[in-house]
């Protein structure tokens, strides 16, 4: 079944495109992350132009978010004043982000440079993931209890001037920390497509040291804004946003993530998290060697 | 009065002469290609005839080409190097005239029919093709871009060059297929003719136009991204709330 997709100018195989958003769905209800970081990818090894799957993906992650966020918001999973800081940080990175963009595309970098930060991105945090779920892996194996990480904030953190007290995260921390790792995710999002829940959500409890039962639901109600200003940007500055494409995604993932929620209430959560170490890991290493090996094409054509 | 015969000869020699060049009726299957949902491309006919002077066709073989040529624009073309173990974009150069589409067919290969300055002269050939080059001036340099851009897109399916698929009928009717894939952009696209024989264009007829344009739905959407983009960005943005919130308001269900 092919479908012409209107802003890329080309066709595609809607179904290929609906399996795609729908393995991400699987991945993204087991782990609770949007799944941005492998859709942009993988839209781009299936031949879409990067910058449109970038802008659709970050679409396609404010619609796999929407249902997750009601969810935390019923079980009082928000922690909206820490939320609505992030979302400020965010927007404005956004802009940020677009910016970036512009200028990356003028030079003819912005492929180039999508690429290498997935490659760090994805890397360190995939290094990181597998480090800290082996662990836990060969701790639960050797039936030791796994000491639990003590709960603080990073020391850079406490530092910052002017503190707010945020009841529901259960901190006292200046609001400049949020509202610098809003405006970084917002960078991301525009330029990755990605929601950014993956390097939130290690942020959150590991630098602001917030309460882990409010992390996943004010990450999510983050990316859920932040993704809908990219959005908006995009189809401002870019103008590349393929609303077609993004619903094939959609449909895909949301059922997707259904599934993929069911079958992680039936898996340990320490494999869970190797599990996905393991495949971001593999995108990051993908995209490295692809930055190495020649590529297909030498040349690239862009209108003036 | 005497004046007028002297005009009459004078001009007579002429209308002979154009009596003796045959005309062409060139047409096309589609006057118009509408993109919508399905599009994937299509198959452009290229027909038509040869009326030639008195109804006699010439002794001796004719053969036919048919170029279908998309509208001109300026792109910059940039070629990867590899820097430090990477590859990465590192030179480029623009071209000011570039066409989104150019294909040729001709009835037996270019280069046997014609002859290399009159090809030059109608641009038959892809590579002859006039891109207007800019900013380089290094001869080599300049040949392994537009090679570059020709190669890239030859086997994106925008430039096509295929020799011995004009099918000629008792030297008077003519017919060909080009392919039309679907990334091809929009825009008022000319099918050219050329009766070609013993080296030299006999005639040459361009006057037949093609119309590639979006319709319906893909061209709406394309007409909001460009012209409406923030009414545009917050349709997307309802829609994948919409499609996000119902899913889960269904799954929750059952």
């Amino acid at each position: 079944m092919d479908i012409y997709l209107p802003i890329a100018n080309l066709s595609v195989n809607a179904l290929v495109i609906i399996l795609l958003g729908g393995g991400v769905g699987v991945l993204s209800g087991m782990f609770g992350v949007g799944g941005g970081f492998l859709t942009t990818p993988l839209l781009i090894f299936y031949g879409i132009p990067p910058a449109v799957a970038a802008a659709s993906a970050s679409t396609q992650v404010t619609g796999a978010s929407v249902s997750g966020v009601f969810a935390h918001m019923k079980r009082g999973g928000v922690d909206f004043q820490m939320g609505g800081v992030l979302v400020v940080g965010g927007i404005f990175g956004t802009g940020a982000g677009a910016a970036i963009f512009e200028i990356l595309e003028a030079l003819g970098q912005i492929d180039t440079v999508i690429n290498i930060l997935y490659v760090l991105m994805l890397g360190s945090i995939g290094g990181l993931m597998a480090k800290e779920s082996l662990t836990s892996v060969l701790a639960v194996r050797a039936g030791k209890p796994v000491a639990a990480a003590k709960r603080r904030h990073h020391p850079l953190v406490a530092n910052l001037p002017m503190r707010w007290r945020f009841y529901r995260s259960g901190l006292y921390i200046s609001p400049i920390a949020p509202l610098i790792l809003g405006f970084i995710t917002g960078i991301m999002t525009m330029l990755l497509g990605v929601g950014g829940g993956f390097i939130m959500v290690p942020a959150m409890l590991y630098l602001l040291g917030m309460g882990a039962q409010v992390v996943v639901g004010t990450s999510l109600f983050q990316i859920l804004f932040v993704t809908m200003a990219s959005t908006m940007m995009h189809s401002l500055t870019t103008k590349a946003v393929d609303i077609v494409l993004a619903v094939f995604l959609l449909i895909g993932s949301v059922t997707g993530a259904q599934i993929g929620a069911r079958l992680a209430q039936c898996m340990r959560p320490e494999y869970l998290r190797l599990f996905l170490a393991a495949i971001v890991l593999l995108v990051a290493i993908r995209m490295a060697l692809g930055l190495g090996w020649r590529p297909d094409e030498i040349y690239t054509l862009q209108a003036l | 009065m005497i004046r007028l015969f002297a005009l009459i000869l004078f001009l007579l020699p002429m209308t002979a002469s154009a009596q003796n060049v045959p005309k062409l009726v060139p047409d096309v299957s589609q006057r118009q290609i509408n993109i919508q949902s399905g599009f994937t491309g299509a198959e452009m006919l290229l027909f038509g005839a040869i009326i030639y002077p008195r109804g006699v066709a010439p002794d001796g073989q004719v053969d036919v080409a048919v170029v279908l040529r998309g509208p001109t624009r300026s792109v910059t073309l940039r070629e990867k190097q590899k820097i430090a173990g990477i590859w990465i974009n590192a030179d480029s150069t623009d071209f000011r005239s570039v066409p989104a589409y150019y294909a040729i067919a001709s009835s037996r290969p270019l280069d046997q029919i014609i002859s290399s300055k009159t090809a030059a002269i109608y641009e038959l050939g892809l590579d002859r093709l006039q891109l207007s080059p800019s900013g380089e001036v290094n001869a080599t340099e300049q040949r392994r871009f537009v090679d570059g851009l020709v190669d890239l897109n030859r086997r994106n399916g925008l430039f096509r060059q295929d020799a011995g698929t004009v099918e000629i009928t008792d030297q008077v009717l003519y017919r060909a297929r080009l392919n039309i894939p679907s990334s091809v952009p929009v825009g008022v696209y000319t099918a050219e003719t050329l009766l070609i024989r013993d080296g030299r264009v006999i005639v040459a007829d361009d006057n037949v136009e093609v119309r590639i344009r979006k319709t319906g739905f893909e061209q709406l959407v394309t007409v909001l991204a460009q012209d409406y983009a923030l009414f545009y960005g917050a349709m997307a943005v309802l829609v994948s709330l919409l499609l996000g919130w119902f899913a889960g308001f269904v799954f929750n269900r059952l």
